[in-house]
């Protein structure tokens, strides 16, 4: 069962980082919007899809090149999100928070089934020039589609970071993460800073969506394995946690890597999975603290 | 007095008119019966004790491989397999269950948990090859033998899952007035009060939860007796568990008929979209997608709910 060699076992260990910064990126959107509005978001792979399909059309149409397109996807799905936040979510802000979850379910449905509907279930892939560039790191081969990725996706969540540190509105989204109530009577426009939070949150994985395009495939259920990764990297750096987030994707893409090295199969998923449950029962406020359980 | 006439003629015209339906039409009663079941069965736990559990297909699934694998290897009858099924999934249930409520577990955190047990469930359904792996396991075609929940043609198969339907029903019914019916109540609506005027939360929550499973594993084996073929992505797979919550909530999650007026309308409006977008999968899962966000933003209380604010005609 167990055959890991040292130089699989490395391998594993270069392709876990790489997956991982990707998920760190899709959960820091994921959390977020937990953070300021306070549902979890099973759209969020969803919308990831969307820009997978975008980043698609737009190499495939008009030959732009996937990262390029990031120039257009991002804050085309940052407006995306800012809309479904203010048709959708907005309207149902006082409903019953198991009503806030299955909203964003319908969403997903909706959505995903839309690109199946409009796409059909082929796999569709995005491969530019590049896309089979390699080098050797050691024993490890390093796809660099994957380390432009990762790199994009950690620079991303660090502005982000820097973002939501240095600026009005981003000190205005923790704030009303910290204390909503406080933060309405500073005059804050807690609605718009809501929306925002929910553009960002989109155009986050959008962001993340483009970059893995070019190793990736594109189809109507692809956001839904993302997304459940994603829930895991949140629950396990802590709900609302934001630097959390990005740790949790490493570790996530880690086991996953390793448990795929490790086990035959599909079985690697089990490993993601008792990780998560795991988590869920022992630490439900993550690894790091700082979120909220339960 | 009205409701009960309409309640007794709809019931009269479910048993009496199926032999006169063209097969189709049949084929159509025998989903929405299948999935108001599945509703029913999800809105023991969902509905009455406010649990929403996202994985519900893990039981559905338990049921359907359980009575399945014990008669094609076994040569056990479906109808003993299918009482099997509904132990196995409500072993699993308590254990999922008492391990998520043990654990403080609530809301959306408890969701996100039967989710992952449900998936689980199925990576280890693809990858074990004695369980036919991701090819899944046909029921070969034999003639008709009751005794082993093989019929010929669909009208049996009708009258069962619609004596399903109504025993979850009447179960259902006999929950509402009973005192678990009254604790899950008061669990849903506030836990820590009820806990606090002393209702064993976690005793009535596992009992909701393994009633909610064991019936959903039997829902498994029609399915698998129906069909004559199950998968791990049909059974344990998302959709599964979707399917049951959606027929609940849609009609009115904690009503007693709530399951059965949603899968009443959902059915139909599935089949009628796809009938009008043809040869495009995936048309009647975004209609489901949409009809539950207008449901969630018009009618949160589910069809019923609606149906019970409206002053009774002639009685206002």
């Amino acid at each position: 069962m167990f055959n890991l060699t040292g130089d699989l076992f490395l391998q594993a260990i270069v392709s876990g980082v790489l997956l991982g910064g990707v998920y760190g990126l899709v959960a820091s959107g994921l959390s977020l919007i937990f953070g300021v509005l306070r549902i979890i978001n099973f759209a969020h792979g969803a919308v990831m899809m969307l820009a997978m399909y975008a980043t698609y059309w737009l190499f495939t149409l008009l030959h732009v090149d996937p990262y390029l397109s990031i120039l257009v996807t991002g804050p085309a799905f940052f407006l995306l999100g800012m809309l479904i936040q203010r048709v959708v979510i907005e309207p149902n802000r006082f409903a019953a928070e198991h009503n806030q979850l299955l909203l964003t379910l319908g969403l997903a449905l909706f959505l995903e089934n839309l690109a199946l509907v409009l796409w059909q279930g082929d796999f569709r892939t995005v491969r530019p020039a590049y896309a089979g560039a390699s080098f050797t790191l050691g024993e490890a081969l390093v796809e660099v589609p994957r380390l432009v990725a990762c790199g994009g996706a950690v620079v991303m969540a660090v502005a982000l970071f820097g973002f939501l540190r240095l600026t009005d509105v981003g000190k205005a989204i923790r704030a009303l993460a910290e204390e909503p109530e406080g933060a309405m009577l500073m005059g804050i426009d807690v609605g718009r800073i809501r929306a925002v939070a929910f553009g960002i949150g989109a155009g986050c994985v959008a962001v993340a969506g483009a970059l893995v395009t070019p190793f990736f495939y594109v189809a109507p259920d692809v956001g839904e394995s993302f997304n459940i990764m994603a829930f895991v990297v949140v629950v396990l750096g802590g709900m609302g946690n934001f630097v959390g987030a990005l740790l949790g994707g490493f570790i996530v893409g880690l086991a996953e890597s390793l448990g795929a090295t490790a086990l035959p199969g599909s079985l690697k998923q089990l490993v993601v999975f008792a990780l998560f449950v795991l988590v869920l029962l022992f630490r439900p406020a993550g690894l790091f603290g700082g979120g909220r359980g339960r | 007095m009205a409701a009960e006439v309409a309640g007794g003629l709809a019931l009269g015209l479910l048993l009496v008119a199926p032999p006169f339906l063209p097969p189709y039409f049949l084929e159509i009663l025998i989903s929405v019966m299948l999935f108001g079941y599945l509703g029913a069965a999800w809105n023991i736990l969902g509905g009455y004790a406010g649990q929403f559990s996202f994985g519900h297909a893990a039981y559905f699934g338990i049921g359907a491989y359980t009575s399945t694998l014990l008669f094609l290897r076994l040569g056990v009858t479906p109808w003993l397999g299918m009482l099997a099924g509904g132990a196995l999934a409500a072993a699993f249930g308590l254990l999922a269950g008492y391990l998520s409520f043990r654990y403080g577990l609530r809301g959306p955190y408890f969701s996100l948990v039967t989710l992952a047990f449900a998936e689980m469930l199925r990576v280890v359904a693809v990858n074990t090859k004695a369980v036919g792996s991701s090819l899944g396991l046909v029921i070969p075609s034999r003639e008709a033998a009751p005794i082993d929940f093989v019929f010929g043609g669909k009208l049996p198969y009708y009258y069962v899952i619609l004596a399903m339907t109504l025993g979850a029903v009447w179960i259902t019914r006999r929950l509402e007035r009973s005192k678990l019916g009254y604790a899950l109540r008061a669990i849903r609506e506030n836990e820590d009060a009820a806990e606090a005027s002393g209702v064993d939360a976690l005793g009535m929550k596992l009992r909701a939860m393994a009633l909610s499973s064991f019936l959903t594993a039997l829902g498994g084996t029609f399915y698998a007796q129906y069909f004559a073929y199950i998968d791990p992505s049909i059974t344990f797979g998302p959709a599964v568990s979707i399917q049951g919550l959606l027929q609940a909530i849609v009609g009115g999650a904690g009503t007693v008929l709530g399951p059965v007026v949603g899968a009443f309308v959902l059915t139909p409006v599935s089949e009628l979209s796809r009938a009008m977008i043809r040869g495009r999968a995936g048309v009647d899962v975004m209609v489901y997608g949409l009809v539950l966000i207008l449901v969630i933003s018009f009618l949160p209380n589910g069809l019923m709910g609606w149906v019970r604010r409206r002053p009774a005609p002639g009685r206002s």
